[in-house]
């Protein structure tokens, strides 16, 4: 296989990595207000947060990225393909984070609270410097693991145009007829791009270990 | 933007046909891959070195690349090694490969978790090893797994989606044709997105039902 291929699944990998990445850090953006909306004692929000955990979780991201692919045009939003592909994602993943982010918040020891109030911390004070970095802390490793789904899920961004990497092996597998070679290539990079994922994932959760008992 | 009901109340029988191919492949599949995988987490068990550091790289691979790019390369790939598949064994055998991979961990994490003693128990008792494996160990796992296994089968009915690709004439594929056919792609997709979510939640409470029912013969 020539070098000019590889080249070319190589640019294709970093365009899955930013879109991944950029999924990745919306995603949990959006995760915040439905993680809090979906623990908040209010019916109505309460409700709103299950139903989109229980939408997105439901139905295939293929169908959804299609979906917001025809929608938003259609409601007069025209935006890039990969603008949407990433809207696409972090929609999506906000759903699995929002699950992961509510577990973690429940899981923050109630010692920890009390010892807090104790203290004389406030409400406010509790849940940014005690409730939140725990909660991050123990939602570190499903984050991680979701950072591995959502590239792996890029792929399917290929559907609505996005010359990603498995669009770029699609490409090339047509015009150089060799499927087998573009495709095992593709694999590859995506092996290898998990293993960075994994690796730094790791890392960050050693980083983040300070203070722990 | 207005929606055309009439398009999405026209179409529903198309997509029954397609939900139940849908259904089939992820029925097949997915109980053909529990059979791979628990065949591959027995031998990751009780087989060789070899055996197990053969098994662990196509596990590690096939649960780090994404399943389209497993199935361009069994469907676009496999003629030019002469494995000739149509769209429906591709997405078949696909389906039940990757699932396999996935089904292997958690079996495998499943037998880990019946109690050593348990095991014990039944060697000393004069039970063979095929004895204690079926009798011992794969009900105990069974009931362990549960969960997980359930979880599992949910996220293949929705790779099932990603069969549309290579042409599986599954539900995908039939309502988005419906929806270019007649220049309808949000109204179809919304359809197929709703019936999606009812699949799987209809799954999700069935799966709950069965993990509720089977509870009380838990012995771990």
């Amino acid at each position: 296989m020539s070098w000019k291929y590889f080249e070319l699944l190589a640019l294709g990998a970093g365009v899955t990595a930013i879109i991944s990445a950029l999924a990745i850090a919306f995603g949990l953006a959006i995760a915040v207000p439905i993680a809090a909306a979906s623990l908040a004692r209010n019916r109505l929000l309460h409700r709103l947060g299950r139903s989109y955990i229980s939408f997105f979780r439901g139905v295939p991201l293929l169908v959804q990225l299609m979906l917001i692919y025809y929608l938003l045009p259609g409601v007069g939003i025209n935006l890039p393909s990969t603008v949407t592909a990433i809207v696409g994602l972090a929609l999506c993943t906000a759903a699995y984070q929002a699950e992961n982010l509510r577990g973690g918040f429940l899981n923050v020891a109630p010692g920890l609270i009390e010892a807090a109030r104790m203290v004389g911390l406030g409400d406010r004070q509790i849940l940014l410097r005690i409730r939140l970095p725990i909660a991050f802390r123990l939602v570190l490793p499903a984050i991680v693991n979701e950072a591995i789904l959502i590239l792996k899920s890029s792929s399917l961004v290929s559907v609505v145009g996005v010359s990603e990497l498995t669009r770029m092996a699609q490409n090339l597998s047509t015009s150089t007829f060799k499927p087998l070679d573009m495709y095992a290539m593709a694999g590859l990079l995506y092996l290898l791009l998990n293993w960075c994922i994994a690796g730094g994932g790791l890392g960050l959760e050693r980083a983040l270990h300070w203070g722990r008992r | 933007m207005t929606l055309d009901l009439d398009l999405i109340l026209h179409s529903i029988p198309a997509a029954l046909r397609g939900a139940g191919i849908t259904v089939m492949m992820w029925i097949g599949g997915g109980l053909v891959a529990f059979a791979i995988g628990f065949l591959v987490a027995l031998a990751r068990r009780y087989g060789g070195g070899w055996v197990r550091w053969g098994l662990a790289g196509p596990v590690e691979v096939l649960r780090g690349t994404p399943f389209l790019i497993q199935l361009f390369l069994l469907y676009y790939g496999g003629p030019f090694i002469g494995l000739r598949l149509e769209p429906y064994e591709a997405g078949f055998l696909g389906t039940a490969i990757y699932g396999a991979a996935y089904f292997s961990e958690i079996i495998r994490a499943g037998l880990e978790a019946v109690p050593r003693g348990h095991v014990e128990a039944a060697t000393v008792l004069g039970l063979t090893r095929t004895q204690t494996v079926a009798r011992i160990l794969v009900p105990e796992m069974t009931l362990l797994i549960l969960p997980s296994s359930i979880n599992m089968m949910i996220i293949l009915l929705k790779e099932t989606a990603v069969l549309s690709i290579i042409t599986v004439p599954e539900l995908t594929l039939v309502v988005t044709a419906i929806g270019s056919a007649h220049f309808a792609f949000v109204e179809a997709l919304l359809l197929l997105a709703l019936i999606y979510w009812g699949i799987v939640e209809a799954a999700s409470a069935l799966g709950r039902g069965l993990e509720a029912g089977l509870a009380r013969y838990r012995m771990v």
